[in-house]
């Protein structure tokens, strides 16, 4: 079985090394979970401010997303984020990626907001004063300053979401990776979540089946039974995946 | 549903004692009680702990009797029993000791915090490091445990519903499989996502036969 | 141990503490009430297996002992741990244990048959081995009264461990966790 913790242990000097922001990059990437493949095959450079990536249930697209931060490892082929390989360098290249998750309830454990925010913080063992000076920022940021010490399952699906993308940009990732997180809110939310992403200076890649989302981005990727079949501007790939599907 | 614990908020002295002698104050107190079956020790202890509950712990006498309420048909129960086959001696110390005890927790619990209790529950786990364990998990996997309690009562409300719109009146019972299933890929996505946040960043502690 | 498994083990924590909400039966001769916590102890050893469904039913415990009360009507803290019926607390965690192991020994060959032993053995048997002495320990009464007095329970928890089975048999194809591969997909 893998041990990626203790593997990164044995590399500590270079985990930690600031390396310049330059590209995530997916070379010849097949994975199969036992005996179906999702993913075939793949090799792509991502290096775009804004990506997105579309196509439908079950074509292999959370699987990508999960790849991006080593929640997944590669049957076969590597990933590189700025470099460094996931299998590799799983502390590093997760303090490099944040991840927003579709069903924030999922994300969110800790019985109050504030809590719930600083989590990420007490892992990297940041200290107390400066946990509590940058989840304040954090919460203010997301209009969540008043909720710090509300139980976090109170709040509505909308501030759910929010505070889980709250917990993991107080981490400050360069780069933040989101799995349809518009997929379960109402349109006032959906536009309160797409600011959200327009807003960011990290790079992002979003996984998403909610094409207006899209508008502003770089390049889009559609991902069809395990490959990427189209990859372009958003102009062109998303005409062509609604084309192809209606 | 939201959990209240029952920790008391009235503070006196014994909310400052710390909360790893009280729990050792308890040990002690049960260990005297079995290692010394006698009458007089037995209520000289239930009052010193009736004294602590009142001053020390500040309860009011209400909150006293409502922590030995849940036990009360207990006690009766053992005394009149012993009332018939032993004599009333055994069934008084035994219902002493039982009361004591009984009271002498809550007044621990009512008087310390969850998270001093989670500490000393984390110190009490510190040797399992040597089997490879990490005791600080434990802080989380309570914080989880407590997360996920209204989350699977929530579902369960979900697919009861579910399934009563189509008309199912099927015994509660057969919930249970499509509930489990549905909340251990959730369990899966959150330990998913706390490892997205470095849960994992922290490498669990050699075992002490791979130490060199 | 992996964050995953960290999470079942809070979750079936979780899951003893929701059937404990359901309302109890108090039978009128013993003043302990009939519960579905019991329930919930077979369930974590046969979903989880032997290591994960007793560190679950000891989550639990810890989780009582901090003043949640999470056990059946609104209890918890640490008295229930020096209470008559303290013992059955104490031997949830072993019997979700051995409930657990019996399962993945049967587990090529687990039907409602082979799971439906498992529950009886590890949640009835062990829990009874374990709560019935401790009770004759502590309040002093001979074996056979205490003995005698749990009897009531038996057909309850012949119940329980029914449904458990039930439950064993049906997880085990939708989602069997004992046999995870090291990388199992939730998501597609």
């Amino acid at each position: 079985m893998a041990r990626p913790w203790r593997r990164a242990a044995d590399r500590p000097a270079q985990d930690d090394a600031v390396l310049p922001r330059t590209a995530v990059e997916l070379v010849g990437v097949t994975h199969s979970y036992g005996d179906r493949t999702v993913l075939r095959d793949v090799s792509v450079v991502l290096a775009e401010h804004r990506v997105g990536v579309i196509g439908s249930n079950g074509s292999g697209k959370s699987t990508f997303a999960r790849l991006l931060n080593g929640l997944v490892l590669p049957t076969a082929g590597r990933v590189l984020v700025d470099g460094l390989d996931t299998a590799e360098h799983l502390r590093a290249v997760r303090r490099r990626v944040g991840f927003v998750f579709q069903d924030p309830d999922a994300q969110i454990v800790h019985p109050t907001v504030a809590e719930d925010v600083a989590f990420g913080l007490h892992n990297q063992r940041v200290p107390a004063a400066e946990r509590e000076q940058r989840v304040a920022e954090v919460l203010a940021r997301y209009g969540l300053a008043g909720h710090a010490d509300h139980p976090a399952h109170l709040l509505s699906g909308g501030q759910k979401q929010l505070l889980a993308i709250a917990g993991v940009l107080v981490m400050r990732p360069a780069r933040v990776v989101f799995d349809e997180p518009t997929t379960l809110l109402d349109l006032a939310n959906r536009r309160r979540v797409a600011r959200v992403v327009e807003e960011l200076e990290q790079d992002v890649l979003v996984v998403t089946h909610d094409l207006d989302l899209l508008a502003g981005f770089d390049r889009v990727l559609v991902v069809e039974d395990g490959r990427v079949v189209a990859d372009g501007a958003p102009g062109e790939t998303v005409g062509w995946y609604v084309a192809r599907m209606s | 549903m939201t959990l209240l614990a029952l920790y008391s908020p009235r503070p006196g002295a014994l909310h400052r004692t710390p909360a790893g002698w009280k729990l050792a104050a308890l040990a002690g107190l049960s260990v005297l009680l079995f290692a010394v079956p006698e009458l007089p020790v037995a209520a000289t202890a239930l009052a010193v702990v009736v004294l602590l509950a009142l001053a020390g712990a500040r309860l009011t006498a209400r909150q006293v009797l409502a922590q030995v309420r849940p036990v009360w048909l207990w006690l009766a129960g053992l005394l009149a029993f012993h009332l018939v086959v032993t004599d009333l001696a055994t069934g008084a110390l035994a219902v002493l000791r039982l009361a004591t005890l009984v009271l002498a927790a809550a007044v621990v619990t009512a008087t310390s915090r969850v998270a001093e209790l989670v500490a000393v529950i984390e110190w009490l786990l510190a040797p399992l490091r040597l089997v490879g364990v990490r005791p600080g998990r434990i802080g989380l996997a309570i914080a989880m445990t407590l997360r996920f309690i209204p989350l699977v009562a929530e579902r369960a409300g979900r697919i009861r519903e579910a399934q009563a719109a189509r008309g199912a009146t099927r015994p509660l019972f057969l919930l249970l499989v499509p509930l489990l299933v549905q909340v251990l890929q959730l369990a899966h996505t959150t330990a998913e996502a706390l490892d997205a946040r470095g849960a994992d960043d922290e490498a669990p502690p050699r075992p002490f036969w791979r130490r060199s | 141990m992996k964050t995953r498994d960290l999470a079942y083990i809070a979750l079936f924590a979780a899951v003893v503490a929701v059937l404990g909400v359901l309302p109890p039966i108090t039978v009128a001769v013993v003043p302990v009430p009939i519960t579905a916590q019991t329930l919930g102890v077979m369930l974590a050893g046969s979903v989880l297996g032997a290591r994960r469904g007793g560190l679950a039913l000891l989550l639990f415990l810890a989780v009582v002992a901090i003043g949640m009360p999470v056990l059946s009507g609104g209890r918890g803290g640490l008295s229930v741990f020096t209470g008559p019926a303290a013992g059955y607390l104490y031997s949830w965690p072993i019997g979700a244990f051995v409930v657990g192991l019996l399962t993945q020994l049967f587990w090529r060959r687990l039907n409602l048959g082979w799971a439906f032993l498992a529950n009886v053995v590890g949640g009835i048997l062990v829990i009874y081995a374990i709560g019935i002495p401790f009770t004759s320990l502590y309040a002093d009464v001979p074996l056979w009264a205490s003995f005698t007095g749990s009897f009531v329970f038996l057909p309850g928890d012949g119940v329980k461990a029914l449904i458990a089975a039930l439950v064993a048999v049906g997880v085990r194809r939708a989602y069997p966790v004992i046999e995870l591969p090291a990388r199992q997909p939730a998501h597609r």
